[in-house]
């Protein structure tokens, strides 16, 4: 019998505040162990928390992003458990009346191959939440250590539906996800820095069929990769138990990274009981219409929307916008560009292969490249320099050293072009002289050209361009040729 | 209505709560807390058919801050209260768990 795997993801957001969800204690990445709490963080009697109010606004924009219903009332409750982790012994978190409820989220499966787009989906979501972060555990042959730097920083949970059919499903929902929160400013989704982190949960049943069998949950996957080869290894060792005659014991399973493989974590008498109850300490949240038109407004356009638009309404191609529509800075420096000359497909080629190259190389060590923002060479300039190739001021060859120059210096093309004299010959005469001595000193290709060989003409251009240190203009050059050989 | 509530498994609620109890003290806490759910249970009596339901027994709202920092304890003032500490972090017995 073929089995079909069945997955739902819960991934953490880390979200993008100065402050902690619940107290105003700056959280910061990376800073000394245990200097970024207070009273409220580390849980001392007689405190009380205090909602931050941009991580709300944030989570009611990620709903409005993907189309969520964002309720008119949201409450807050504890979810109890001990753990070192949480001084409190609870998680303040949202049982019953989450921010937000419902939405989807489009999603792009690897096409055949890079340049033709992959089927798109859509995956239900069934709810996100906001909670709050805890502590981070290090532990040693006989104890453990807790830093409390990343406790009560504000994550959003978010639910899938179990309507994921693939470890690829699983790699496209998270990549989407990643790329709309970090363009929409809502979270880094820096993997490495632990902000977005996954718990799969993976059940197998026979082709057809609409049964929900039991399930096992990985927690705590921080990479995509380990997502996909998580769930991957889940689904095969599943299927096998079936097809051995065993039965599938829910569970939680470990992803064994240098291994790769899952295994069971202690099985428990019974299930975790979080004994939820709505926090005495903090008043609900109530959202006016008015609050959610005013973050609407502020919305980026997801990247597949932006992609149907660049295609219909710039002409491009798949491929040109599969590079710019998942980096917004490059997509608006695009749009910048095409708004002050309107090439779009030209400008499209400079932007998402010679500055996205010049900007990969550039930038401080170890950060990744240069941000589109701080790009010396700006949207007019580009613009600037397909308008002087249009023009036919300079050739696209001469062009590559202009951008060059530009990318160093900032410099209009206009102004590097005058500076260094790179405008195309159109003088015929100094041209014309040129050629006949190139004929006259390379009579080999001379020959074969004036024998039928079309391509002997390359070397003779190739020639005069070394000669005007490329400045002759390509079309003037071949007709003065022709009619020079012609003769 | 709902039934009154059945007798509270006291082993379960005290291994939840990670507290040792006397044959004893399970006679008496069952005893006690068995009162205490009966008197919630007067709850379930009250008519509250046309009543719109609360998140909060206050009718407040909104209750938030902006998002700007405010001072954090300073290096060592977190840790005063904890039992033993090492490379400036709080030193517990090691508990690896799935939650």
């Amino acid at each position: 019998m073929d089995y079909e795997p069945v997955i739902g993801l819960e991934v953490h957001v880390q979200l993008k505040t100065k402050t902690k969800m619940f107290t105003r204690v700056a959280y910061q990445y990376g800073e000394e162990p245990n200097t970024l709490t207070n009273p409220v963080i580390m849980g001392l009697p007689g405190t009380l928390p205090v909602l931050n109010k941009a991580a709300i606004e944030q989570t009611i924009r990620f709903g409005l992003l993907f189309g969520s219903e964002v309720p008119e009332i949201s409450k807050w409750d504890r979810k109890n458990y001990f753990y070192p982790d949480n001084p409190k012994n609870y998680q303040l978190s949202q049982y019953d009346q989450p921010l937000c409820v419902g939405g989807s989220v489009e999603i792009e499966l690897p096409g055949p191959s890079r340049n033709v787009m992959g089927e798109h989906k859509t995956i239900e979501l069934t709810r996100a939440h906001l909670e709050e972060d805890v502590g981070k555990l290090t532990h040693f042959e006989n104890d453990s250590l807790v830093d409390y730097n990343r406790a009560g920083t504000p994550l959003l949970e978010i639910v899938s539906e179990p309507v994921l059919r693939s470890p690829e499903e699983c790699v496209a929902f998270l990549n989407a996800l990643r790329v709309a929160l970090s363009n929409a400013g809502i979270s880094d989704c820096d993997m490495e820095k632990g902000q977005l982190r996954c718990d799969a949960n993976v059940s197998v049943r026979p082709v057809g069929s609409d049964i929900l069998n039991t399930r096992t949950e990985m927690k705590n996957l921080n990479s995509v990769a380990h997502v996909r080869d998580a769930v991957a290894y889940e689904i095969q060792r599943q299927t096998k138990v079936y097809q051995d005659g065993g039965r599938v014991v829910q569970e939680t399973r470990r992803w064994n990274v240098d291994g790769g493989f899952t295994s069971s974590l202690r099985s428990k008498e019974h299930a975790h009981d979080y004994r939820y109850f709505p926090d005495p300490d903090l008043m609900p949240v109530k959202i006016p219409q008015e609050t959610k038109d005013r973050l609407l407004g502020d919305l980026p356009e997801l990247q597949f929307d932006m992609q149907r638009r660049f295609m219909e309404d710039y002409g491009l191609p798949y491929t040109l916008t599969s590079v710019l529509c998942p980096d917004l800075p490059l997509a608006r420096f695009f749009e910048a560009a095409v708004a002050v000359y309107n090439k779009p497909r030209q400008i499209a080629n400079y932007v998402a292969n010679d500055l996205l190259r010049e900007l990969a190389e550039s930038g401080n060590e170890g950060e990744g490249g240069m941000p589109v923002s701080e790009s010396p060479a700006s949207p007019e300039s580009i613009a600037g320099l397909v308008q002087l190739i249009d023009d036919g001021v300079i050739s696209s060859q001469i062009a590559k050293a202009v951008f060059a120059e530009m990318f160093k210096t900032g410099k209009a093309p206009g102004d590097i072009v005058e500076a260094k004299g790179l405008k195309q010959s159109t003088d015929t005469g100094e041209i014309e002289g040129i050629c006949r001595e190139v004929i006259a000193n390379n009579p080999k290709p001379v020959e074969q050209f004036k024998a039928g060989n079309e391509k002997a003409i390359n070397a003779l251009k190739g020639q005069v361009m070394k000669a005007t240190r490329g400045k002759a203009n390509p079309k003037m050059l071949d007709d003065l040729l022709r009619k020079l050989l012609g003769d | 209505m709902a039934e009154a509530p059945s007798n509270i498994d006291i082993d379960y609620v005290a291994g939840l709560a990670r507290i040792h109890l006397t044959p004893e003290e399970k006679e008496t806490f069952s005893v006690q807390l068995g009162d205490i759910l009966h008197y919630f249970d007067k709850l379930n009596h009250v008519d509250v058919s046309g009543i719109e339901p609360t998140a909060h027994a206050f009718p407040a709202y909104n209750i938030w801050q902006e998002d700007v920092a405010e001072p954090a304890f300073a290096p060592g003032e977190a840790l005063l209260n904890a039992p033993e500490q090492r490379q400036n972090q709080v030193v517990v017995p090691k508990v690896v768990e799935d939650a």
